[in-house]
């Protein structure tokens, strides 16, 4: 197989990055790993230590007690044969034979070497002997070179050569009368205390196999104590989140967890309180906006009806009768929208409002608008233009709602326009459906931007008003295009005109970082960016 | 012959106001301010048209339309003083054939009230054939396999519209000024809920309609085969 990166990414980078997932999301497998990692050190350091010093102070011990044995066993041996009479090789073997098993006889777990010492010129040969002919190979030259003729005795450690056990070898000078020269080496086996050294070091191996198994229980169970609540509280935070609003926390004990739980539904309690008192604040505000509408309705339709009947009638009237049938009417007329806008944009306050989305092409949508109002803007002198790119508009929106900000916003550029052409261009990008209404009248300062959105608020409150807007129209224009999860964005410059930018998302993303119009266009920009598109100038009755 | 209005309101301004408009018009107007007595009056007087407000006493307008169209398909006007979606919708799915919101003109209201006494006769008589439907124009009778289909008139005008050009599609707007008058553009939830109720009754499947078709986007379209 041929590793690419793929592959390697699969194979290492993947279970790393689970890991590193698992690892950063639970704290409980942090806290479990991190005891374990240091129980584990420290039972080992701590099992070294206790080893070593056991190990050291038993074989010391031992040590000392051969040495002393040994010494004072080749004393007596060197004193007894000094003792003996025999001068014969047969006798000498045969005396140093019996000693040596003399003194075999009281020792367990030692064996003995005689060996002739190097120096040895005598003529007598005694035939070498020891306890166990297989051990003569563990006494090594650099022990036999320590040993000189009436000097004191050596020792070190050896393995056995059998099994490997540690032993303990010690070689003492022996002068047997006229053979001279000879040394004897005792082996001391220290099977035992490797014996012994082996079950302290399975006993402390359990042991500490039990310890780290024992706190990593503990560990797990006092995390799992404290994340569990955590987990709860979670859990019931992301209920609430959703809207249960009712859910709450179980508490049990008097404990810190207990408090969590306690201050959690305390908290949970509040906000249920709250929410409840907005939900019937706004109901309540929704349902004054309601009555409010009907009964002021009802009386209004009477008046509109019995004025519209006193405007047609207005020829056989006296001039001044007619003319006030005629400021009826038209003034009339300007409170029904004053009405229709503050009842629009109390329902929008209340959270009322509902839309009703579906695909359109916003660029169909600004077409039927600007075709509305070709002749309102021809009475102003105003030219309308629209620029439309290339490309699929088509968008999800409530299209009575998306008009109105359009229409608004026409309104509002046909009023401000001062007779120059008003320039409106349609585009998209992947995410984003963009309309920009740009005018080249009288313009905006920075602090007119600001506050050009805000309710009943106007530029200049001297100019007259020749679209009879309310005062509303852009209010509840932000308002509409924010209930589409889009913006509607303000740009001037005094004197070189105005911008409005409508932004709308094409998906639940909301709006993409790419814009696809700028704010601020040009004269130049339009025709650079997108087609014009022609208009019919159609008279539409209302 | 005078065209009899029954005008449904329990506000007595808004009533004889309405009253003195219709009369201006040389239509005869029929009043009732209660909506208990609103059914009874409708037996008795059988008007062309009832101009219906929404809040009354008694029994509401959303009810009185239902029963009232459980036995006649008279045009129904509502009289809204809500514009809220909501009542909207449910006035025009309990039967309502147009509304009005309040406040009006004189000259929308007479509109309304001529728009809905206005037989659609259009185009040649004759009996159009659609799918397994047959629909006579002259006699306005809709049949399914001899099986005679009750349809308001304003249902009728919907399925003829469409169905003197199978195939072609009709946006919401064009259907509006067909079938409901409106010159300039009205809301188009008028059209979905009738387009909803006439498939309730034409189609057998109203799930999967085979005759009264939407263009996704665009609007509606007559389908099926002509034999």
């Amino acid at each position: 197989m041929k590793l690419t990166a793929r592959a390697i990414r699969m194979l290492v980078l993947a279970p790393m990055r689970t890991f590193w997932q698992r690892w950063t999301r639970s704290m409980l497998l942090r806290v479990v790993t991190s005891t374990l990692v240091v129980g584990l050190v420290a039972v080992a350091g701590l099992g070294a230590y206790v080893t070593t010093e056991i190990r050291d102070g038993l074989v010391d011990k031992r040590v000392d007690g051969i040495l002393s044995e040994s010494a004072s066993d080749v004393a007596g041996t060197q004193a007894s044969i000094a003792a003996a009479t025999a001068e014969t090789p047969g006798d000498l073997q045969r005396l140093v034979n019996d000693q040596l098993e003399a003194l075999q006889l009281g020792a367990v777990g030692r064996e003995w070497v005689l060996l002739r010492a190097p120096g040895n010129t005598s003529d007598v040969f005694l035939s070498l002997s020891s306890s166990d002919p297989e051990l003569v190979p563990v006494i090594t030259p650099a022990l036999r070179a320590s040993i000189v003729p009436d000097g004191p005795q050596f020792w070190q450690f050896v393995a056995m050569p059998d099994t490997g056990t540690p032993a303990v070898v010690v070689g003492a000078p022996l002068v047997v009368r006229s053979a001279e020269d000879y040394e004897l080496y005792f082996i001391y086996s220290l099977a035992n205390e490797q014996d012994t050294l082996d079950l302290i070091q399975r006993v402390l191996a359990l042991g500490a196999a039990v310890l780290v198994g024992l706190v990593l229980f503990m560990t797990w169970t006092v995390t799992l104590q404290a994340v569990r609540p955590v987990r709860a509280a979670a859990r019931v935070a992301a209920r609430l989140a959703d809207g249960h609003l009712s859910e709450r926390m179980a508490v049990r004990g008097n404990d810190e967890m207990a408090t969590l739980a306690t201050t959690f539904n305390d908290m949970a309690s509040s906000l249920q309180r709250q929410i409840t008192r907005m939900e019937d604040l706004s109901r309540l505000q929704r349902r004054f906006v309601s009555d409010v509408s009907h009964e002021l309705r009802t009386p209004l339709t009477t008046v509109r009806m019995a004025s519209d009947v006193l405007h047609d009638a207005r020829g056989d009237f006296q001039p001044a009768v007619a003319r006030s049938a005629e400021l009826l009417a038209m003034q009339l007329d300007r409170f029904e929208l004053l009405l229709a806008d503050l009842l629009e944009i109390s329902r929008i306050d209340a959270g009322a409002a509902l839309l009703d989305f579906e695909d359109h092409d916003l660029a169909e949508v600004v077409r039927y608008q600007m075709e509305g109002l070709v002749p309102a803007a021809a009475e102003q002198g105003v030219e309308l233009r629209l620029w439309v790119r290339e490309g699929s508009n088509t968008v999800s929106m409530d299209v009575p709602r998306v008009g109105r900000i359009i229409r608004n916003l026409l309104s509002n550029a046909i009023e401000h326009a001062q007779g120059g052409p008003i320039d409106v261009a349609v585009a998209s990008s992947s995410r984003t459906v963009a309309v920009v209404v740009r005018d080249y009248g009288v313009g905006l300062t920075t602090s007119q931007v600001a506050r050009v959105f805000d309710r009943f608020w106007r530029a200049d409150p001297a100019r007259a008003r020749t679209m009879g807007g309310t005062g509303l129209g852009l209010s509840i224009s932000r308002e509409d295009a924010q209930l589409h999860d889009g913006a509607l964005e303000a740009w001037g410059v005094p004197g070189e005109g105005a911008a409005f930018r409508l932004m709308l998302p094409r998906g639940s993303g909301g709006l993409g970082v790419r814009e696809p119009l700028p704010l601020a266009m040009t004269a130049e920009d339009f025709s650079r960016l997108a087609k014009r598109v022609r208009l019919i100038g159609e008279v539409i009755e209302r | 012959m005078v065209a009899k209005i029954l005008v449904v309101d329990d506000d007595p301004a808004v009533s004889e106001m309405i009253g003195i408009v219709l009369r201006a018009d040389g239509f005869d107007p029929v009043f009732c301010d209660h909506g208990d007595r609103a059914v009874g009056i409708f037996r008795s007087e059988q008007p062309d048209v009832i101009l219906l407000d929404l809040m009354l006493p008694g029994k509401s307008g959303i009810d009185i339309c239902r029963e009232i169209r459980a036995e006649s398909g008279v045009p129904i006007i509502m009289l809204t003083a809500k514009s809220d979606t909501v009542d909207v919708v449910l006035g025009l799915e309990s039967g309502a054939d147009d509304y009005i919101p309040k406040p009006f003109k004189p000259r929308e209201l007479i509109a309304r009230v001529r728009a809905r006494l206005r037989r659609n006769d259009n185009g040649a008589p004759g009996v159009v054939r659609i799918g397994a439907l047959e629909i006579d124009v002259t006699g306005h009778r809709v049949s399914r396999d001899g099986e005679v289909i009750q349809l308001t008139p304003l249902e009728f005008d919907v399925l003829v519209t469409l169905a003197r050009h199978p195939g072609q599609v009709f946006t919401r707007e064009v259907l509006l000024e067909d079938v409901w008058g409106y010159r300039h553009a009205a809301d188009t939830r008028l059209v979905n809920v009738h387009i909803q109720r006439l498939r309730a009754k034409i189609e057998t499947d109203p799930e999967n309609p085979e005759i009264v078709l939407t263009v996704r986007g665009v609007g509606y379209k007559a389908g099926g085969h002509t034999p």
